[in-house]
């Protein structure tokens, strides 16, 4: 299972807790979790990535393994860690403002 | 006994007010939707307890909301959990996209409007403005986005559809966005003539159409704006608000950016009605519940200050329809006060006598039962208030 941290608002939106877990079948991937994420929690569409250009909106960040992976492709395999549920992958609001 | 129901929306959530008939004592519920901005909260005139509100945030989007139990719980329409597509097929998730229309078959696909350096920019949704339930389906509802455009669902905010046609029209590439965003904020539906529909955008400025949204035209003339080089263009006015009595759908009333208009017929030409007012800049506008020609606005010092003249919170009445003003100011703070009132932030019940609201960026939301004579806050700490709706239950 793959495990997914979400922000607050969104924990709120989707009516779960902190994390997450997902089944995701083929190469653990930003795109192939979002998917997934997205398939179980539907009313997040549109609140990570863009509806149409499925481009990652602005101000969230994906973290793992102590690593940025934001501006990796959405192909990009991820860290094993993450493929087999050890680490989970921590979807962050960026912090804005003064 | 009637029931009122104010529903707010603020910049951290939405806010429900009710009382009974009185209007002396209330009950708060909220915040719902905690720590996003609500940008407009209005209920179906068909059935009162369905209630449609705009969420947004500049992390997560957008995303429309609704409540069949008028605001005690809330769905996305059409997407319970755990559900990837509806009876019918349709993707979950729906309810929160909102796609311009770039199809040839509705006309004139337009895909860039003027920025503020001149040069041509792509049209980019941001957030939904303002939601204007059908007058007669409780399943209709249109939406005013920025960037400008009207959408509108017929399934109860599970899906969106935009009409093109206001965007596709000719003037389109001139629309360049006001200081707050180029925004659709007022959808106004002709209950007499369901092909007929006002809306308003800043700052492009006022538009109608006549048969149900396909084709569109401007409505500015006699708007007069020394901040574009035409002062008396077709298009460019930044048009703040406009209200209606249902009764008259021919007479509009217009808080411009400076002046307070009026139109008697249906907005081919307008003529200015500041009268006597202190200051014509402002943002809100609203006509009494039962007299159509009682009108309300809140001066504000202008458009680099945005508060009341002199820190006095005075909202102006006028029983002509426009010129002669009086100023009301029992149980409104008349020293030291610097907050403003946004365009979609003041509303009225249709009690006997009619009850007036309106909301402040303060968080103060400020209530009068006897038409605006007296006023006494309803909450006085909420956050900044974007917008004002009320709801007159039997």
């Amino acid at each position: 299972m793959i495990r997914v941290i979400l922000p607050g608002h969104l924990r709120a939106l989707a009516h779960a807790g902190a994390e997450v877990q997902l089944e995701v079948k083929g190469p653990v991937t930003q795109r192939s979790v979002l998917d997934a994420l997205e398939a179980q929690y539907p009313m997040l569409r549109g609140t990570i990535r863009d509806h149409v250009t499925q481009q990652r909106r602005p101000f969230l960040r994906f973290f793992a393994c102590e690593e940025d992976y934001s501006l990796e492709p959405p192909d990009t395999p991820l860290p094993d860690a993450i493929a087999s549920g050890r680490e989970p992958l921590l979807i962050i609001g960026a912090i804005a403002g003064g | 006994m009637s029931k009122v129901r104010v529903l707010v929306g603020t910049r951290k959530g939405a806010f429900v007010l009710t009382s009974d008939g009185k209007r002396e004592r209330w009950d708060v519920s909220g915040p719902h939707f905690a720590g996003w901005e609500m940008y407009h909260l209005k209920g179906s005139p068909v059935d009162p307890n369905r209630l449609y509100a705009s969420q947004c945030s500049g992390w997560f989007g957008q995303v429309i909301q609704r409540s069949d139990d008028g605001g005690k719980t809330w769905t996305q329409p059409g997407t319970p959990p755990g559900e990837r597509t509806t009876p019918e097929g349709m993707p979950k998730g729906e309810s929160n996209k909102f796609v311009y229309d770039t199809s040839a078959q509705t006309g004139k696909p337009l895909t860039t409007h003027q920025w503020y350096d001149g040069t041509q920019h792509p049209w980019e949704f941001k957030r939904v403005w303002h939601l204007e339930p059908s007058p007669s389906d409780p399943d209709t509802v249109y939406a005013g986005v920025e960037d400008a455009g009207l959408f509108r669902s017929k399934d109860g905010g599970k899906s969106w559809q935009e009409l093109s046609g206001l965007r596709g029209h000719g003037s389109g590439p001139g629309w360049m966005p006001g200081a707050g965003g180029m925004c659709l904020h007022t959808v106004i539906l002709d209950p007499r003539d369901p092909g007929r529909i006002y809306i308003a955008i800043s700052a492009a400025g006022a538009f109608r159409t006549d048969d149900a949204g396909k084709t569109w035209r401007p409505i500015n003339k006699g708007l007069h704006s020394q901040h574009i080089p035409d002062p008396t263009a077709e298009v460019g006015h930044c048009v703040h608000h406009v209200a209606m009595h249902p009764s008259r759908p021919n007479v509009l009333f217009m808080q411009k950016h400076w002046d307070v208009m009026r139109s008697d017929n249906a907005g081919d030409s307008w003529q200015e009605v500041s009268g006597n007012l202190p200051t014509d800049f402002g943002f809100v506008i609203d006509v009494h519940a039962h007299e159509p020609e009682t009108i309300y606005v809140v001066p504000i010092k202008s458009d680099g200050e945005h508060f009341p003249l002199d820190g006095k919170l005075r909202v102006y009445r006028s029983k002509t329809g426009g010129n002669e003003w009086e100023a009301l100011t029992k149980g409104l703070p008349q020293n030291d006060c610097y907050v403003n009132v946004l365009r979609d932030a003041m509303a009225v019940d249709s009690l006997d006598k009619c009850g007036v609201y309106f909301g402040t960026t303060g968080g103060q939301v400020y209530g009068s039962s006897d038409a605006g004579d007296n006023w006494t806050p309803i909450v006085s700490h909420l956050p900044g208030v974007l917008s004002v709706e009320v709801q007159t239950l039997a």
